[in-house]
């Protein structure tokens, strides 16, 4: 029998209303109690005075690359980044080398989790046959073999009649679906937001209304449907606003933010600098404050990182040949804190929903929570703390972020999953 | 010791691009004659590196060159190691290994000069970078308006047409505003971003040719770039009619103005033979002043 006491810490709690100095038992991987008073005979301690002890963080938006690109990550590698991000559960977005389209694939990144990952991985399935927009994929023996959701991430499903079969059928299976919100058609060739720096720069633009018009369609064909909606990535105000109306009309719809999406402007880019390089694009101030808005509102569900490594070599080409996307466990935390938190804009509480039961609601409803019974992962981090991101030191295999010595205030301490210290930041 | 090439027009301080104009002017030839020769470069080895099909900037970097007494060795992408899958860092990284005192570089992807030139130590001269930039361009339009105009201050300027995908426009925009020139960008809608009007100060825009034209004092004609066009942005029939210069149209501008064109130029396309081929035409100095500009800049980034 394992135990573990995390000892004198604030314990947040948003799914229970809960914050106050306290202690916390976990005992065999499930929480047992929190209280002033717990018998630690026997177990492993961790002591939390000064730190803001929290459920496990849920990041449902990532890419571990297994099965197919193992060069860039793997769900080993990226399990041990999450850690190190103070993430306890992650879902992993389809677009692998065979896309996740079916109940074999699905088991064999569950079978590879058990044995290899840090944190818990959870599959988000395909929504098409090899996400190519155009017959379903094998949705239901998916969820038979464990995936949480089911999203063509990346590949955004561009036949609207095919986006209601979908959903129909994800409606009928209680699953959410998850929008990567792109028309195609209007962001053909971008590279960056589309707007002054675009155009000054001489790059290819990808316009908001590429997002909006996807975002709105999708949002009518929920109503249809009466799906569980969720739109990956928000990044645009208009797209913001087009949400916190479908939820006003009380639509199941919900919606996540990355964090550089509320933490950096398209004019942030260090010209040509693949590391600024990811879809959606950076957009505008008026975006990030729309963004940023939106989480402390509720608009916004969750905070999701999107990490999306790539190796070396993809990223050191000509800007308009480098693929999409920057790692995002690491420095989740650490933005959220400096943007939404230090700037007064919410609360720790707040904050902590966004990383918890927020995307729980979504997709791991038995998650995010301290409640008695619960699985023991919990996040323990500071909030002011100061330190600097060194990607050398990553656990990842790719070193794409354009955060790379960033100075931070607050951040991961100890990474706990079912009661055990996976990732601790000394050592 | 830092090195300095050339990148683009946009962070190039107004005391640079003086000093460069007025030590073009010391390289221009004689009436009737060619260029003289120096030795400035001597011992020094310039690769021309050109990633994208073109004949008169990759030759008139050459003569510069070598007018200079430098070596040149020029390459063009077609069946060198970059159709092999190579990457650019790689391919780059090669060529620096042999150490050569310069990179004069053409590619199509915007931006690539600004990316290699974090990565190398080698000063890089940007003959041309998508749809970014075209420094050397916009340097020699400007030493040929001033060849006869004698001051940029107070100018008038319209470029026309394809705005949106033209390096050289973006280059001029940046050249001439730095010297309070007005400048009037002009084209068709969808060539025509909102935005590019705020990429610097004082730009107008319009879509109405004759509008653009009346009262100025140089005319830039853009070349319609079919390659770059992603899109049926504009049906190519039309082009002519309306953003085709014609002599009605110059005579709308001063008397005395300057009608330049980078080249290629497509006849009856964006241009009338008329107007090509008349006085105020002043396409054919603009090729004379490349080489002297080009001389100017490889002596900058060169000369120890």
């Amino acid at each position: 029998m394992s135990k573990l006491v995390i000892k004198g810490g604030r314990v947040i709690d948003p799914s229970q209303n809960l914050n106050r100095i306290a202690n916390l038992g976990i005992e065999n991987g499930v929480l047992r109690e929190i209280g002033e008073n717990i018998d630690a005979a026997g177990a492993e301690v961790f002591d939390a005075r000064g730190l803001i002890v929290a459920p496990g963080f849920i990041d449902m938006h990532v890419h571990l690359r297994e099965p197919g690109f193992e060069h860039a990550e793997t769900i080993e590698t990226g399990s041990r980044a999450a850690a190190a991000g103070g993430f306890t559960s992650i879902c992993c977005m389809p677009n692998t080398q065979p896309v996740n389209d079916n109940a074999t694939v699905t088991s064999y990144i569950v079978d590879r989790a058990r044995r290899f990952a840090k944190v818990n991985v959870f599959p988000i399935g395909a929504i098409t046959r090899n996400s190519a927009g155009e017959e379903l994929a094998a949705i239901a023996s998916m969820k038979q073999a464990g995936i949480v959701a089911i999203s063509d991430d990346g590949k955004p499903v561009m036949n609207a009649r095919v986006v209601r079969r979908a959903m129909e059928f994800a409606a009928g299976l209680d699953l959410p679906l998850i929008e990567h919100c792109e028309d195609l058609h209007l962001s053909a060739g971008g590279d960056m937001h589309e707007g002054l720096e675009s155009t000054r720069l001489g790059l290819r633009g990808i316009p908001r209304c590429s997002e909006d018009v996807m975002v709105a369609r999708d949002i009518i064909l929920a109503e249809v449907t009466g799906v569980r909606y969720h739109v990956a990535h928000i990044s645009s105000a208009n797209s913001v606003n087009l949400v916190a109306d479908a939820k006003r009309r009380g639509l199941r719809v919900t919606s996540e933010a990355t964090p550089h999406h509320f933490a950096l402007a398209d004019r942030d880019m260090a010209p040509y600098d693949s590391n600024y390089k990811m879809k959606p694009p950076l957009r505008e101030q008026r975006d990030i404050a729309a963004v940023a808005n939106g989480l402390c509102d509720g608009t916004i569900d969750a905070i999701a990182t999107d990490h999306a490594p790539h190796a070396g070599a993809e990223k050191m080409r000509e800007f308009e040949r480098c693929p999409f996307g920057i790692l995002g466990f690491e420095t989740a935390l650490g933005l959220a804190l400096e943007q939404l938190f230090h700037t007064g804009k919410t609360t720790l509480p707040h904050l902590i929903h966004l990383f918890t039961s927020g995307p729980a609601a979504i997709v791991l409803p038995e998650r995010g929570t301290l409640r008695e019974g619960a699985p023991g992962d919990v996040t323990i981090f500071g909030t002011e703390h100061e330190w600097t991101y060194d990607v050398n030191q990553s656990p990842s295999k790719s070193r794409n972020t354009p955060f790379h010595g960033h100075r931070f205030k607050g951040g991961p301490v100890a990474t706990v999953v079912a009661g055990e210290i996976v990732w601790r930041k000394d050592g | 010791m830092k090195r300095r090439g050339l990148l683009d027009i946009e962070s190039l301080p107004r005391e640079d691009i003086e000093s460069i104009l007025a030590r073009s002017k010391d390289f221009q030839p004689p009436p009737g004659q060619s260029f003289q020769r120096f030795d400035i470069l001597r011992n020094r080895t310039i690769v021309n590196l050109f990633f994208e099909a073109s004949t008169r900037t990759r030759t008139s970097f050459e003569i510069a060159a070598r007018r200079l007494g430098g070596e040149v060795i020029s390459i063009t992408a077609a069946g060198s190691s970059v159709s092999k899958g190579e990457s650019l860092v790689d391919t780059l990284n090669t060529l620096g290994a042999m150490r050569p005192d310069c990179i004069v570089m053409r590619h199509s992807a915007s931006g690539a000069p600004h990316f290699l030139s974090r990565y190398l130590p080698i000063p890089f001269v940007n003959a041309g970078d998508g749809t970014h930039e075209h420094p050397t361009q916009a340097l020699l339009d400007a030493r040929t308006i001033l060849d006869r105009r004698g001051s940029l201050e107070d100018l008038r300027v319209a470029i026309i047409g394809d705005i949106a995908h033209s390096r050289v426009a973006r280059s001029n925009i940046f050249l001439l505003s730095k010297f309070g020139v007005r400048v009037v960008l002009c084209g068709p809608p969808s060539l025509l971003p909102r935005e590019i009007g705020q990429i610097a100060p004082g730009l107008e825009l319009t879509t109405d040719m004759e509008k653009a034209i009346r009262g100025v004092d140089v005319i830039m004609m853009l070349r319609v770039q079919l390659e770059r066009q992603h899109e049926a942005a504009f049906p190519a029939n039309e082009y002519f009619q309306f953003y085709g210069l014609r002599p009605e149209h110059v005579e709308l501008a001063k008397p005395d103005v300057i009608v330049m064109h980078p080249g290629p130029i497509n006849r009856g396309r964006e241009i009338s033979s008329e107007v090509a081929d008349s006085q105020r035409s002043a396409i054919l100095n603009q090729v004379g002043n490349g080489i002297a500009v080009r001389m100017a800049v490889l002596e900058r980034v060169l000369a120890a």
